[in-house]
């Protein structure tokens, strides 16, 4: 009896392990081969890279992607990364790289508070902190930059954009993000002042979160359709609940895109959104840009010269895309 | 079920008998609700004939929306009762469950390319693999519970957390897309049929279970092992085996539901899919007057919570409440429900209603 508790403990504890050891793998595998490096670092800058998880939306997997090959061994480089969406754990983590002694400590916060105390130490022990796609709380002192995505100007220029079509009037479903992130309130911001702006020709006909899914936005729009409202703008923050919503188009028999009974408006330029759009399909994706290791690096570069930035604050360029412009070479350079 | 109504007495009141019954809960809030849209707005209730881009006629309406909406969640309603009746708790992983399900099915049907223009597999394939994937995620869950007596909570928080990074690493954190458009009936319409396709999934789901239950002892065997595991046991009865079978059925109607909502957008999206679905399935199995501590259960109460579910959330979209006072909204209503339909204060109001019928002839004969 007590022979087969024992092993039944260690079964589950193998299955266990086994479990965590492959999901390790799916994360970290190309990151480890680089941490590997560690001894072996003649002259290479080292770099600690602490990221919100890649299987978070197609954004972050892209912007892991894209570090992972700008600060690769081959460009002299030496980067460890660490990722959690957890506050917490990003901070062992980010004490974990200190410790060790890297160069640049490169972070994407989960959350903007609580980082104060992990970044004066950095400072004490002289590794060079650069903030990347979210800003944190804290004093400019304790980083060398920030590199964002100004999300109320992505909102803007999607509604300037929407102005420029010219309707005679606007009615438009806005299917939000999660209430409260940083990239709802921007985008959503946009449009609530536009409409409040000129009320005669603007009308919000419903305005709901989808909470960045699919199948949430179709339902939404499901229901307008179900009580005979019009509409001819679909303001989708996000490129899964625009092609949400879409369905719901398809499946009352309502034209859109180009030219068609209805705008379909989606952000982040995915690459399946952006063929959307080259088929006229959408009218309009706006770009939240993933690719910012150039920036970073173009950061690292002027303080390894001993160059002074202009300002801390960078904010990246981002597109937005008309179907009746974009090409292929588009599609294949901006879609993530 | 044995048929309770027959031991009563034929004078028992009205409402006690009423009461007596379980599925009463969901069916009132069901009719609440559809009376307040009624009032509100009859046009809630309009359903037409139209025609989507493809040409297809097809049904439309607030109503449809519900039926088609509601599904998948009924669906895994089914697994959750059985698992609450024999285990004594729930299973947090399913929205989990389902992301790594319908991965799978990609993962099939896309191959290596996951944007390939054909189907590398037939859907049946995809569908069947998924469903083995399920039901051996589900007899991890179900063994954990069953053999090692993990609160069921618990064992199924490691699914909970794992399960979407698992999802991704099953496609390489790609994001397949199906690009075959017989893919998509499964979600939406067969074409030359009006009614949406995951109801009649789901119908499908509900009679096999009902054949089930009514041809074997299963739904006995369940009961006893949740009512007591040790005089289940000198009856001959497994308790183990029993849990473990109603772990991997769950795991069964988690790859029904994921083959659905995949199918609906013809893609997956590892962090946001059935979301928070869990949730809302234990909320089915408590809106039907189950005891979420184990025990005697009725299916179709589940059911039908789902759907009353689906109803609210229909009805909160139709009467445009703000987005960020939504949860609030559904919170209410689902404090009322559940209150209403916990066992205990079911027993209570039978026992007033006893009271008022027995006091009234009381004061006539005087």
């Amino acid at each position: 009896m007590k022979m087969k508790k024992i092993l039944a403990v260690l079964s589950t504890a193998a299955l266990c392990t086994a479990m965590f050891a492959a999901c390790g793998d799916a994360s970290s595998s190309s990151g480890s081969a680089a941490s590997g490096g560690g001894s072996a670092s003649g002259g290479k800058i080292k770099v600690g890279i602490i990221n919100n998880d890649p299987n978070e939306s197609g954004y972050r997997t892209a912007n892991d992607k894209d570090l992972k090959e700008a600060f690769s061994e081959a460009n002299g480089y030496d980067a460890t990364f660490a990722y959690s969406m957890k506050n917490d754990e990003q901070i062992a983590a980010a004490q974990k790289m200190i410790q060790d002694e890297v160069d640049y400590l490169l972070i994407s916060a989960a959350d903007t508070a609580g980082w104060d105390s992990v970044l004066k130490d950095a400072q004490a022990a002289d590794v060079k902190v650069i903030l990347f796609d979210r800003t944190i709380d804290a004093s400019e002192d304790l980083y060398e930059a920030s590199i964002v995505s100004d999300m109320d100007k992505e909102g803007q220029t999607a509604v300037e954009w929407l102005k420029g079509q010219n309707l005679d009037s606007y009615k438009v479903i806005h299917i939000q993000g999660v209430m409260g992130s940083a990239a709802q309130k921007g985008r959503s911001q946009a449009l609530t002042d536009a409409a409040a702006a000129d009320s005669g020709k603007w009308e919000i006909v419903a305005e709901q979160t989808g909470e960045w899914n699919a199948e949430k936005a179709q339902q939404i729009v499901q229901s307008v359709i179900d009580s005979n409202k019009e509409f001819n703008v679909i303001y989708a923050e996000n490129d899964d609940m625009a092609k949400g919503a879409v369905a719901a188009l398809d499946k009352a028999g309502i034209s859109h895109g180009v030219g068609k009974d209805v705008i379909v408006m989606g952000f982040d330029c995915n690459g399946w959104a952006l063929k959307e759009l080259l088929d006229q399909n959408w009218n309009y994706d706006g770009q939240c840009n993933p690719f910012q290791s150039s920036y970073i690096k173009d950061v690292i570069d002027k303080l390894e010269k001993g160059e002074k930035l202009e300002q801390k604050k960078i904010i990246m360029d981002e597109k937005g895309f008309d179907a009746t412009t974009i090409t292929q070479e588009d599609v294949d350079k901006y879609g993530i | 079920m044995p048929n309770n109504s027959k031991v009563q007495p034929p004078k028992a009141p009205l409402w006690a008998r009423l009461t007596k019954h379980q599925i009463i809960i969901p069916i009132a809030a069901l009719l609440a609700l559809a009376l307040f849209n009624l009032i509100a707005d009859p046009s809630f209730f309009k359903i037409t004939l139209n025609e989507t881009s493809n040409g297809n006629k097809v049904l439309s309406g607030n109503i449809i929306s519900i039926i088609d909406s509601g599904s998948e969640l009924a669906i895994l309603a089914l697994g959750m009762t059985l698992v609450t009746a024999a285990s004594g708790g729930q299973d947090i992983s399913v929205g989990a469950a389902i992301a790594i399900s319908g991965s799978v099915m990609l993962r099939v049907l896309c191959g290596s390319d996951s944007h390939s223009a054909t189907l590398q597999a037939p859907i049946i394939v995809a569908l069947l693999i998924a469903c083995l994937v399920s039901m051996a995620f589900g007899a991890f869950n179900g063994a954990l519970v069953a053999f090692f007596k993990i609160q069921p909570m618990v064992a199924t928080l490691i699914l909970f957390t794992a399960g979407r990074s698992i999802a991704a690493w099953i496609n390489n954190n790609e994001l397949p897309i199906v690009n075959d458009e017989s893919f998509g009936y499964f979600g939406n319409y067969i074409p030359g049929i009006p009614i949406p396709t995951p109801f009649l999934i789901a119908i499908v789901c509900f009679i096999v279970t009902w054949l089930f239950m009514k041809f074997t002892s299963i739904s006995l065997y369940v009961q006893s092992v949740g009512v007591n595991e040790k005089t289940s046991r000198l009856n001959g009865l497994n308790p183990e085996f029993i849990k473990l079978m109603t772990y991997v059925l769950l795991g069964l109607c988690v790859a029904i539901a994921a083959f659905i909502k995949v199918s609906r957008i013809s893609t997956i999206n590892y962090s946001v899919i059935a979301k928070d679905i869990e949730m809302d399935a234990i909320l089915a199995v408590a809106l039907g007057g189950n005891a979420l501590s184990g025990g005697k259960f009725s299916m179709s109460s589940s059911v039908l919570g789902a759907y009353v579910i689906q109803f609210l959330t229909t009805t909160l979209y139709k009467f445009e409440v703000k987005a960020t006072a939504l949860p609030a909204y559904k919170a209410v209503v689902v404090i009322l429900l559940v209150v209403l339909s916990a066992p205990t204060v079911r027993e209570k109001l039978a026992r007033l209603g006893k009271k008022l019928k027995k006091s009234k002839p009381a004061g006539q004969a005087a």
